[in-house]
């Protein structure tokens, strides 16, 4: 027993000392779930009068940015923890958004613009006569759902299975993941693919029998998106801190030495990309009905590019810097590109460099180096590293 | 009618005890002393029925014309404490690289015990059969304490799901803690294992081998930049463990070899010069050729006398390095 107790007890005091990742979780969970109830409320209960009033316009903004908060978990997943850096998981985002968009338009039924019971507009007009096979069920909540989490998985697993099995790492797996998502691009343009071409999907009505358009809707979205970034977070945390967690940190740090120890790696690694790919599939979405549009432009090899700069702001390698990287851009995009929309980009670039040269640990890192000069440096940890190191 | 009755009686029993299979099948499955079948770690029968551990047989390797491995047979007998000695060149490396699966070989076999061909065998099932390496140069996780290095090298089911739901039982935290202590590092357990010195890494990597259990254990340079008191544990802890485990250890330190082996095996341009013990290996006149170059050549009965030692060892690698260059 002392023998656990000492193992733990000491354990405990130096893990804290020594940002052990996942201490922060509870007071993160209670701090989005207590927020977005506020929001919540203060948009259903306040009257539009009222100065703590927030207006359905900001709540669908909030919402958005939740998706991409957790479309920024699914890359931090892949490349902070694992090292596998992925420009194109928009791909995934997309996909999910895609499976969405088709049950919202099959909910629009005879109320398009052609009024065709069962075919969307975008096919009338091409002269289609009958549905597409691959848009058989999607009339179905629950199978549009599946398909929103099966086909990025799906996509995931293949690739993953095929490049990771022939040892493909480094820059050539982000090219490649980057070509995946720039085909899917040109893919999803030709209207010959039955997915509304250029346009993509819009229009939609209702979801589930709700208005899109009404204030409740807007909020359920809104809560639905917080509840389940909550949700998500939580099990990425639980993963992490797993053993199969620091696999993943020992694949990351060394994989050939992960391997002489025994850890398959490529499994590691391909189930974790499915892993986080489904988590970008159900962040696409959730993203779609919010925003009211999913087309080929969610696919482009910018917006890819995009999502890896918000995690390497936030902190890679921290769910938590993730998620709050992906908060703060978007909100900085939001009110950049509302005053000098041509310059956004520039923006976005230069903020790359500054972090990459500056804060390579992103917010979090200048978070943790903050509190640990507020703290002032324990002199008896200072000894142990000195005795560690002399020694 | 009492036989009427006794036949029914028999019926009955049958027929409970036909009802009862089921929930015997369930209970029996969940008896809490006994672990599913499927569960057990998968124990690899190896055979070595004739005490040889380890069967290499007419290895061949070539880089770019350059033959790393050359017709190399070496036989491993269980329970050994081997040291393989040769310059720089000789092939040590490669071939433990072969044995554990980094690197293919052109033609040769590699059995483990009799019946395990390793050559088919890829790195993870290669050391889940039980084969450790340790690095030339120590290669820890150093983004995780030193603690958690270890945990990783527990010998356990190493697929995705059960690592997933892995937990720590008291057994292996006892094992952890003793590995610690062995290893001097109970005080550093939760230090990232990247900020311990040069000497420590390499007890951290010898400790994540003991861990691990294994039967074989492949030890590149263990005492490569330790201070010469680390060095006297490393020896005392390699000799521990032979007899119990098997262990190969490749090491240029003269003074080191000859004081934990009792069998050397000499390799030379990528194959077997020669074997025996440190005294017969150091008055074998092939390697004293080899080793002292020219001038040893002419027989001088005092230089087989000679310790082989470390300066004499830097001067076979320079003339090797010349060689290779020529």
């Amino acid at each position: 027993m002392t023998l656990i107790n000492t193992l733990f007890g000491q354990g405990k005091n130096k893990l804290d000392s020594r940002q052990q990742p996942g201490q922060k979780t509870l007071p993160f969970v209670a701090i989005l779930v207590i927020s977005t109830l506020l929001a919540c409320g203060a948009n259903l209960l306040l009257p539009e009068s009222s100065a703590l009033y927030v207006s359905t316009h900001t709540i669908t903004l909030l919402g958005k940015y939740l998706c991409y908060a957790m479309l920024a978990l699914a890359v931090d997943i892949i490349w902070g923890y694992c090292g596998i850096l992925s420009l194109g998981h928009g791909a995934f985002f997309a996909l999910g958004g895609y499976a969405m968009g088709m049950y919202l338009m099959r909910q629009i039924g005879d109320r398009g613009v052609y009024g065709d019971p069962v075919l969307p507009d975008f096919m009338v007009f091409l002269d289609w006569k009958t549905l597409p096979w691959f848009w058989q069920g999607m009339d179905q909540f629950w199978f549009a759902i599946l398909m929103a989490v099966v086909i990025p998985g799906l996509l995931a697993f293949i690739f993953g299975w095929l490049a990771f099995r022939s040892r493909v790492t480094g820059v050539y797996l982000s090219i490649m993941t980057q070509a995946l998502t720039y085909a899917l691009l040109l893919a999803f343009f030709r209207n010959e693919m039955g997915f509304g071409g250029n346009n993509g999907l819009t229009d939609f009505k209702e979801i589930l029998g709700f208005d899109l358009q009404a204030d409740s809707t807007r909020v359920s979205l809104f809560a639905i998106t917080a509840f389940l970034l909550a949700v998500i977070f939580i099990i990425s945390q639980y993963l992490m801190n797993s053993r199969m967690g620091k696999v993943i940190l020992a694949i990351r740090d060394g994989e050939s030495r992960a391997r002489f120890i025994g850890y398959r790696t490529e499994r590691y690694k391909v189930w974790l990309f499915v892993y986080s790919a489904i988590i970008a599939g159900i962040a696409g979405a959730l993203y779609v009905p919010q925003v009211g549009i999913i087309n080929p432009g969610e696919f482009s090899p910018i917006n890819s590019i995009e999502i890896v700069i918000w995690v390497a702001v936030g902190g890679r390698g921290t769910l938590i810097g993730a998620i709050i990287g992906a908060l703060i851009i978007n909100y900085a995009k939001t009110r950049f590109t509302a005053l000098f929309p041509e310059a956004w980009l520039f923006a976005l670039g230069g903020l790359f460099v500054l972090v990459t040269l500056y804060l390579p640990k992103g917010l979090m890192g200048l978070w943790e180096t903050i509190q640990a000069k507020i703290n002032k440096p324990v002199p008896e940890a200072k000894d142990e590293m000195k005795t560690g190191v002399s020694s | 009618m009492s036989q009427n009755n006794a036949n029914q009686f028999s019926d009955l029993k049958r027929f409970e005890a036909k009802l009862n299979a089921p929930f015997q099948a369930i209970r029996s499955g969940l008896r809490r002393d006994q672990v599913w079948p499927f569960l057990l770690p998968d124990e690899s029968k190896v055979n070595i029925d004739k005490d040889i551990l380890l069967y290499i047989e007419g290895l061949n390797l070539s880089f770019d014309g350059f033959k790393a491995l050359n017709e190399l047979n070496l036989y491993i007998n269980k329970g050994e404490l081997r040291c393989l000695i040769g310059a720089n060149g000789a092939g040590k490396s490669t071939l433990m690289d072969v044995i554990t699966g980094k690197t293919q070989c052109d033609s040769g076999q590699v059995f483990f015990g009799q019946n395990i061909d390793l050559l088919k065998q890829d790195e993870a099932s290669i050391a889940n059969l039980g084969i450790g390496r340790k690095f030339q140069k120590p290669t820890v996780f150093e983004q995780q304490s030193v603690f958690d290095n270890l945990e990783l090298s527990l010998k356990a089911n190493k697929s995705v799901l059960p690592t997933l739901w892995a937990k720590l039982t008291p057994l292996q935290l006892d094992k952890i803690q003793h590995v610690l202590s062995i290893i001097g590092l109970s005080k550093q357990a939760y230090q990232l294992a990247g900020a311990l010195s040069h000497g420590q890494k390499q007890w951290l990597e010898i400790g994540m081998l003991l861990v691990s259990e294994p039967r074989l254990l492949l030890v590149d340079e263990p005492v490569a930049g330790m201070t010469p008191q680390e060095t006297e544990r490393t020896a005392e802890l390699l000799t521990s463990l032979a007899g119990e485990r098997t262990v190969i250890v490749v090491e240029h330190d003269m003074e080191f070899v000859r004081s934990i082996a009792n069998k050397v095996t000499v390799l030379h341009q990528g194959s077997v010069l020669a074997e025996g013990s440190m005294q017969e290996v150091q008055s074998n006149p092939e390697v004293i050729e080899v080793y002292l170059g020219e001038e040893a050549a002419t027989p001088t009965p005092p230089a087989t006398k000679k310790t082989i030692s470390a300066p004499n060892i830097s001067k076979v690698s320079l003339i090797n390095n010349k060689e290779e260059k020529a």
